[in-house]
């Protein structure tokens, strides 16, 4: 419609509504004048009154139909027949009070699931950090190395030169997670810190409730300022909201530190997939990382930083001051900088939080979602169809009394919409129940996953858009029948008549089969899931899981040097190597699969000569004498460290296959020399390759050496032993009590638990996809069953005649199972073939599977199969059970 | 209430469109006009009048008054929009191309 035509028509379609009244009292009266000018003009032409009447009447036919149809013509009246639309809508609804229950029920699944799933994408992906301002100017900070497929972290010197000189940049900041024994009394648990530069919660614009923030300069110095802000849950739950808690002391990896701040209820710190529970500040770095003091060395990385940009400037604007720098950098510090540039990362592609890893889970998730949805859908679809043969009659009669196509559409898709609000309304309250869910599923005393959903402004727009879109679907189903319906044959016809019935049928096949197929995508993506999950877990790490036990001692807090410490660790080694039960111990600096970073240091090898913007760099652990053997990490040639490799013994390293791979080609390298942190080291052992950050790794260079040769005073001790967690816990905690009183045990697990814990986002993602796929493979069968049971129920008739003619119930039965199985046999194959196609897309998800793995294609068949009987059986008992006199005479 | 099958389709609201814009009138002197006009031969029926009416109404190609006749009555008068008038002239340029056209190839002789 032109505009100019508004100017016309809107003021008529306002008054339609609003005066309804009055508008159709006019057009009576026009009609009315009509009519009696007829009459006039029949008595002038000399017929009696009585005819006059008749005759005018007859000559302008139905007046009900003409007002109709003007009204019609007007089109104003849409909102009023909405309102209309709804009233009789509800009752509708409220009639059928089952059918309503189940078709709500299905989309309140249906939209729910995908409600939860983007409430999680927005609070975990879009909106990570509750109370941080202003995060959608906010971008995480790595460095990309020459070579290197992954991002890595800063230096501390790195980062301080960055802030200097980033002129576009608002603020910068650090927040690097760690983990940290919490000591209360004698008991200790493992809790989750942040170590912050002291800008970060000004930086943030999150302010203490009680006490302070850091102050500028307490991120100087080593160790040099033990304070700590805690969380808002650690000080309600562990303190009981102690009023006064500002100025007591909490021992962290058991160093005093005071605490000066209490945090905001609902701040969880700056890490997707974590709940911090204190901060410290990067001064405290030792106590918490592992590799020793880094704050003054640029080769060590472990800073994981962010950036705030000014108003209005552009990411490519700072990523390009932002390379200046680090070009700068490379130019500046060649030794430890060479081939490293800075980038910048939406907060939701953090390299360096659970962000990376959840993305394409979620993505997976938003997928398998849309096929739930698609699946109620179908079933609300299927319901409808019934419904719409049930209301045919009632169609029928609208139709015949003046209704237009266009009207019984409209009344159809307000009867969708009514069912979609609903379903949406449930949806949402479904998914507000379910937001915190992720991050109650794996239950880890001290280490669980913090994923919260959020409920926007979005996500409800999301949501909207979806209930739409349902109304659409679930209005148009029960429409495309009306257009077969014939006026006459439907008034005429009492009951069961075979209108549209082929047309019909076909469409709920189509439907069920659609279902079938979509459900069995959903459980062979979910299975394979599960298979990777398995092969995650059972994998081999390249140590022993289950025999070896972790913890450490508190020296670094007891105020022991390094040569205390040396004696130390000797004593202990000795004391522990002599208890029944245990086979070895072995101090090593980083245990495999934690949050602590390793160490790492520029290489140069004799044989290897780097490309030009090359600089070769290679993670390694500082281990003790007998760490490979403790730990069951193979010894492929050579020899392990002992305790004569001291810091006055020659300097040695045992490399892995993988390096002697890149590094030697493949050729044997022991006694060649090995460059590290500019001291030249002789290589004197190859050891397997294992994991060493994450389970789902491929190998990668890595190299290991000697303890006393590149000392840290808090190393954690491996325990290889034949008892069990407990009695080995006494076992140490006696022998190191004996040593010294003072001192005190890190939490001790066994590495099967680090492996646990290293897995757990993966574990989550495959519960919430079974769990879908379980839901979908409901929905359709519930649909399946729909359709045989409605099936039988039409066709009594011929099963009576069947059972007449000499088919015995067990006939029957087979009948009907088999169309059950044929209808699933079609949606199997339909979704083998997608499947096949889809799959392939969750490749980066699959650890070790194939994406189309045959086993788990069978045993998503099967379990098709299985449910499709299952659904089919109830529908075959009852045609079983047809009484065939009682049809035949009915 | 037969419908105006014979009527080309939008024939009838041209129709009214070009009674309406010689003089506003109400319903019943157009439905009269038009069976002069036309001598019954496209047989409008009221049926289909009185909606039609309404539908130009509502596109804003005419417009309706309530006014009292001259035996002080009310009557509901139709006038032409100057959006009708546009409309108007557009159709029955585009009619008189269509049916010389069709009258052309109607009075052809076999050869």
């Amino acid at each position: 419609m032109q505009i100019e035509q508004w100017f016309y028509s809107l003021p008529l379609r306002l008054r339609s509504f609003f005066h309804p009244n009055q508008m159709d009292q006019e057009l009576k009266e026009e009609l009315r004048e009509h009519l009696e000018e007829q009459i006039r003009e029949n008595v002038a032409r000399g017929m009696s009154q009585e005819q006059a009447r008749r005759s005018a009447l007859l000559a302008m036919g139905g007046i009900t139909q003409i007002e109709q149809r003007c009204r019609d013509a007007r089109g104003g009246s849409l909102l009023r027949n909405f309102t209309q639309d709804l009233r009789y809508g509800f009752r509708q609804l409220g009639r059928n009070k089952g059918f309503s229950a189940l078709a709500i029920l299905c989309l309140t699944l249906g939209i729910g699931a995908n409600a939860a799933v983007f409430s999680w994408v927005e609070g975990i992906l879009f909106r990570p950090y509750p109370l941080v301002e202003h995060q959608e100017r906010l971008f995480a900070v790595a460095a990309t190395v020459q070579g290197e497929s992954s991002p890595d972290v800063l230096s501390w010197p790195d980062f301080l030169d960055l802030r200097r000189n980033c002129t576009l940049c608002e603020d910068s900041f650090v927040s690097t997670i760690r983990g940290s024994t919490l000591n209360i009394g004698d008991h200790a648990e493992v809790t989750t810190g942040s170590i912050v530069s002291a800008n970060y919660f000004d930086a943030i614009g999150v302010h203490p409730i009680l006490g302070r923030g850091f102050e500028a300069g307490e991120d100087v110095g080593n160790d040099a300022h033990p304070v700590v802000v805690i969380s808002y849950p650690m000080w309600r739950n562990r303190f009981k909201g102690d009023a006064q808690i500002i100025g007591k002391t909490q021992r962290l990896n058991n160093v005093p530190h005071t605490i000066i701040g209490v945090a905001p209820e609902g701040f969880y710190g700056t890490f997707v997939g974590r709940a911090i529970q204190f901060w410290v500040p990067v001064s405290m770095e030792e106590t918490f990382d592992k590799g020793g003091y880094k704050l003054e060395d640029r080769g060590a990385r472990w800073i994981e930083s962010y950036v705030r940009l000014k108003p209005g400037v552009s990411r490519a604007q700072a990523q390009q001051q932002i390379s200046a720098i680090a070009t700068q950098l490379q130019k500046d510090y060649p030794a430890t900088n060479r081939g490293r540039s800075i980038g910048l990362w939406a907060l939701w592609q953090t390299p360096f939080n659970h962000a990376g890893e959840l993305l394409p889970i979620l993505e997976v998730m938003v997928a398998v979602v849309a096929f739930v949805l698609l699946i109620a859908c179908a079933n609300v679809g299927n319901l409808l169809l019934v419904r719409s043969f049930v209301r045919r009659q009632e169609m029928s009669v609208r139709l015949a009394i003046g209704a237009s196509r266009g009207r019984l559409l409209q009344q159809l898709l307000t009867e969708g919409l009514i069912l979609a609000v609903s379903g949406t309304a449930g949806g949402f309250l479904m998914a507000y129940c379910c937001r915190q869910l992720l991050t109650v599923l794996p239950v880890r005393k001290g280490d669980a996953l913090y994923l919260p959903g959020a409920i926007d402004g979005r996500v409800m727009a999301m949501g909207a858009g979806i209930c739409l879109l349902v109304a659409l679907i679930t209005g148009l189903v029960p429409a495309m029948q009306t257009n077969h319906l014939d006026v006459a044959g439907a008034l005429k016809a009492e009951s069961g008549g075979v209108v549209g019935i082929r047309s019909r049928r076909w469409i709920r096949s189509g439907l069920v089969i659609f279902q079938v197929c979509l459900s069995f995508i959903l459980l062979v993506g979910a299975a394979l899931l599960l298979e990777s999950l398995q092969k995650v877990r059972s994998t081999n790490p390249g140590f022993s899981t289950t025999s070896v036990a972790v913890t450490g001692v508190s020296v670094v807090a007891a105020g022991y040097d390094v040569p205390r410490a040396k004696t130390f660790q000797n004593e202990l080694i000795d004391r522990l190597s002599g208890l029944p039960g245990i086979e070895s111990a072995a101090f090593a600096a980083v245990t495999p699969l934690g949050y602590a970073g390793y160490s790492s240091s520029p290489i140069a090898v004799d044989s290897y000569q780097p490309a030009p913007d090359e600089q070769p760099e290679v993670e390694y652990n500082q281990v003790g004498p007998g760490y490979l053997a403790t730990m069951g990490i193979p010894l492929l040639s050579g020899r392990e460290f002992a305790r004569s490799d001291d810091e006055n013994a020659a300097l040695v390293a045992i490399v892995n296959r993988a390096m002697v791979m890149r590094y030697w080609r493949g050729q044997d390298p022991i006694g060649h020399r090995l460059q590290v942190k500019g001291r030249w080291l002789r290589v004197v052992g190859v050891a397997a390759d294992s994991k060493y950050e994450s389970m789902s790794e491929t190998s990668k260079p890595f190299f290991y050496v000697p303890l006393r040769q590149d000392f840290v005073r808090n190393p954690d001790l491996n325990i290889r032993t034949t008892q069990s967690l407990q009695s080995t816990l006494a076992a140490v905690l006696g022998e190191v009590h004996a040593l010294d009183q003072n001192l005190a045990l890190y939490e001790m697990i066994t590495l099967q638990e680090q492996v646990d814990r290293a897995t757990s986002p993966q574990l989550v993602a495959v519960t919430l996809v079974s769990t879908l796929g379980g839901l979908a493979l409901l929905l359709a069968a519930v649909g399946l069953y729909g359709v045989m049971s409605y099936a039988v129920a039409q066709s009594t008739r011929e099963l009576g005649l069947r059972m007449a003619l000499g088919a015995d119930a067990a006939n029957l039965r087979r009948l009907v199972i088999s169309r059950g199985l044929r209808l699933t046999a079609g949606g199997i194959l339909f979704g083998v073939v997608a499947a096949l196609a889809l799959t392939r897309l969750m490749g980066q998800l699959l650890y070790k599977v194939s994406p189309h793995d045959p086993v788990v294609f069978g045993l998503a068949l099967a379990v098709m199969t299985a449910t499709a009987m299952v659904a089919c059986l109830l529908p075959a008992w009852r045609a079983s059970r047809t009484d065939p006199a009682r049809v035949l005479r009915d | 209430m037969s419908k105006p099958s014979d009527l080309v389709q939008g024939t009838l609201d041209m129709l009214i469109l070009k009674i309406v814009a010689l003089e506003p009138m109400n319903g019943w002197a157009i439905s009269r006009r038009l069976q002069q006009i036309s001598s019954d031969v496209l047989g409008v029926s009221d049926g289909s009048l009185y909606p039609a009416l309404h539908k130009l109404e509502h596109r804003g190609w005419i417009r309706a008054q309530w006014k009292s006749s001259e035996n002080n009555r009310r009557a509901k008068l139709y006038s032409l929009t100057p959006l009708g008038r546009k409309h108007l002239e557009k159709e029955t340029a585009n009619w008189n191309r269509v049916s010389t056209a069709i009258s052309g190839i109607v009075q052809l002789k076999e050869a």
